[in-house]
């Protein structure tokens, strides 16, 4: 194929189909209990250099106890996928745990403005940038999904997003138009946060789905983090509800909450006191190593970031609020 | 007359444009407020889009994230990322509704950097699905506040595609053929695209703004329309439902 353009930016892990299929070759298609902690399974499968990808989108579904904890153990030197990180990229940037990032969307919080602490890391001249996309993000991971070396694309043709990219423009073989291959993204490890799983892996989630079953399947190494255990025998009475299947998967760890102080659908609401509170602290050196102390490096788990934030009376309000429940009238 | 503000008029101006039955791809805030007045005035069959997976939800408020619980409330579908990227890919996706720290007379945004791409003098959050939106739905919008920073001669990145280098450059850039900038909304007036030049035209302009005031908050020499109209204003019906309805807590049209 002819190649017309192509990006400088980095590609910072392999596309090559072959290498992940020998990975995946190596995983255990057993059936194994695999409940642990999150701090074990933290400690156990995030590896100092590692490329990590965070599920949901954002603050909505996002593991953000997991974030939590990456940064309580202070990892360093991981690539980070930035599609559509907010508060996700927010945590993992207070603690410079990544040094390369892809960037989709990062920075900002959406229409809460944006943060501070995320700027500035991005600016200090620490972090190697390769530009792409939303969709081009979720596209790769659907190669990676795929088990091929790129799909094709029609988006950011013309634009400065592609020459910073690692995208490719060729000329397609069959209507002589050109078209964008996007590489393949298997990440070292990913986190995903579902309502439920079963001790196996087995795990399904309400709402939405953003790129989250085509980063199950692209990822080497993936934790779950789950709402709530569920029995095998509940998975297998509805199998139409399971999103990510048992063998994708490395940890399962029950964190009630741990999407908090984002938005869990069907559960909580995003705290956006708290998210206004982040934002906020974030402006001043002092009191944001105070507060991130309080929230994150004395905190021994997600259980007591929550005690610190308002406890299970906030958990209340928040499903309340999820629940629209002041919006239910009497008949 | 009527009292409005420079957000109320936008979001009025932008709903009208969205027809019955049409869909449309869009974000947090203005966008979204523009989507859901539409709805509730013109276009009932207005489909909505959220690029994180929500489809033709029934909004019972605002959404603070485009993936939020509220962008697939009562939704026809909660699908993925690429549920709704391929859809506009596959040119099913009418509208769309953008904005940029910088805006060029081909319409072009730039959301990624001000200063070099390697060592930035600010850096912003960069293309989200933006870049997605612009390069697939047939009818590119943008809803922003005019001034000279904002509307310049070149942009420090070009990060979302509008119409390129003008002329045929972006049908030969291999983006899908036909899709491309339709209107830019300010707060001062209405622009559209000079259809051979593709350079930003205005073609109406608000009450209480005259055409040197267009033309002084905009770095770049803007096109004019044979005839310009003025544009009509937010009308009660439009502000009672965005002030009492869509936005009570006024986080768009308060700003």
């Amino acid at each position: 194929m002819n190649i017309i353009d192509q990006g400088q930016g980095e590609l910072f892990l392999d596309p090559d189909p072959d290498k992940a299929r020998a990975f995946f070759r190596t995983k255990n298609r057993k059936l194994v209990n695999k409940v642990m902690d999150l701090k074990e399974a933290v400690a156990k499968f995030v590896q100092d250099g590692d490329y990590l990808a965070i599920g949901g989108f954002g603050a909505n579904r996002t593991p953000i106890a997991a974030c939590h904890e990456i940064v309580r153990q202070k990892k360093k030197n991981l690539g980070f996928a930035g599609h559509t990180s907010t508060h996700d990229m927010e945590i993992l940037s207070a603690g410079e745990v990544y040094n390369r990032i892809d960037v989709a969307y990062i920075i900002g919080l959406e229409a809460r403005g944006l943060s501070t602490c995320s700027r500035r890391y991005m600016e200090s001249g620490k972090v190697k940038v390769t530009e792409w996309t939303n969709y081009s993000l979720a596209a790769r991971l659907r190669a990676a999904a795929m088990g091929v070396p790129f799909v094709p694309t029609r988006n950011v043709m013309g634009t400065d997003t592609i020459k910073y990219s690692a995208a490719k423009t060729v000329e397609c073989p069959f209507t002589g138009k050109k078209v964008v291959l996007m590489p393949a993204l298997y990440p070292d490890v990913s986190v995903i946060h579902v309502h439920e799983a079963d001790i196996f892996g087995n795990a399904r989630f309400k709402g939405i789905a953003v790129a989250d079953v085509d980063l199950a399947n692209a990822s080497k190494k993936l934790i779950i983090t789950t709402e709530k255990l569920i029995t095998s025998d509940e998975i297998r009475r509805d199998p139409s509800s399971t999103r990510i299947p048992y063998f994708l998967v490395d940890a399962v760890c029950e964190v009630p909450f741990g999407a908090y102080p984002g938005n869990m659908p069907y559960e909580y609401f995003s705290d956006e006191a708290h998210l206004r509170e982040w934002l906020s602290v974030e402006k001043d050196a002092e009191k944001f190593k105070a507060f991130l102390d309080k929230n994150i490096y004395g905190c021994n788990n997600h259980e007591e970031y929550i005690a610190r934030n308002g406890g299970a009376e906030k958990m209340r309000e928040l499903r309340a609020k999820e629940l629209l429940l002041s919006k239910e009238v009497s008949s | 007359m009527t009292d409005y503000n420079a957000m109320e008029i936008m979001i009025s101006v932008a709903a009208r444009e969205l027809e019955n039955g049409a869909t449309v791809g869009v974000g947090t805030g203005a966008p979204c407020a523009a989507a859901m007045l539409a709805q509730k005035t013109s276009a009932p069959d207005l489909v909505i889009m959220f690029e994180a997976g929500g489809i033709s939800p029934n909004l019972p408020e605002m959404p603070i994230s485009v993936g939020d619980s509220r962008t697939f409330y009562k939704a026809a579908m909660a699908g993925s990322m690429n549920d709704i990227m391929e859809a506009c890919s596959r040119g099913f996706v009418d509208y769309t509704f953008l904005g940029g720290a910088q805006i060029d007379m081909y319409g072009n945004l730039n959301s990624t950097v001000i200063g070099n791409h390697a060592n930035p003098k600010v850096r912003f959050p960069g293309s989200g699905g933006a870049n997605d939106f612009a390069s697939f739905c047939w009818r590119m919008m943008v809803m922003t506040p005019q001034d000279s920073r904002r509307f310049v001669e070149k942009l420090d990145f070009l990060t979302t595609p509008g119409w390129l280098q003008g002329g045929d450059s972006r049908a030969n850039s291999g983006l899908p053929l036909d899709s491309g900038p339709y209107k830019i909304i300010t707060n001062m007036a209405i622009m559209d695209f000079e259809p051979v030049s593709k350079r930003m035209r205005v073609i109406s302009i608000h009450p209480g703004y005259s055409a040197k005031d267009v033309q002084d908050n905009c770095s770049f020499e803007l096109l004019q329309a044979a005839a310009i109209a003025q544009t009509m204003p937010p009308t009660a019906e439009e502000l009672r439902l965005l002030r009492e309805e869509i936005d009570p807590y006024r986080y768009v049209i308060g700003r």
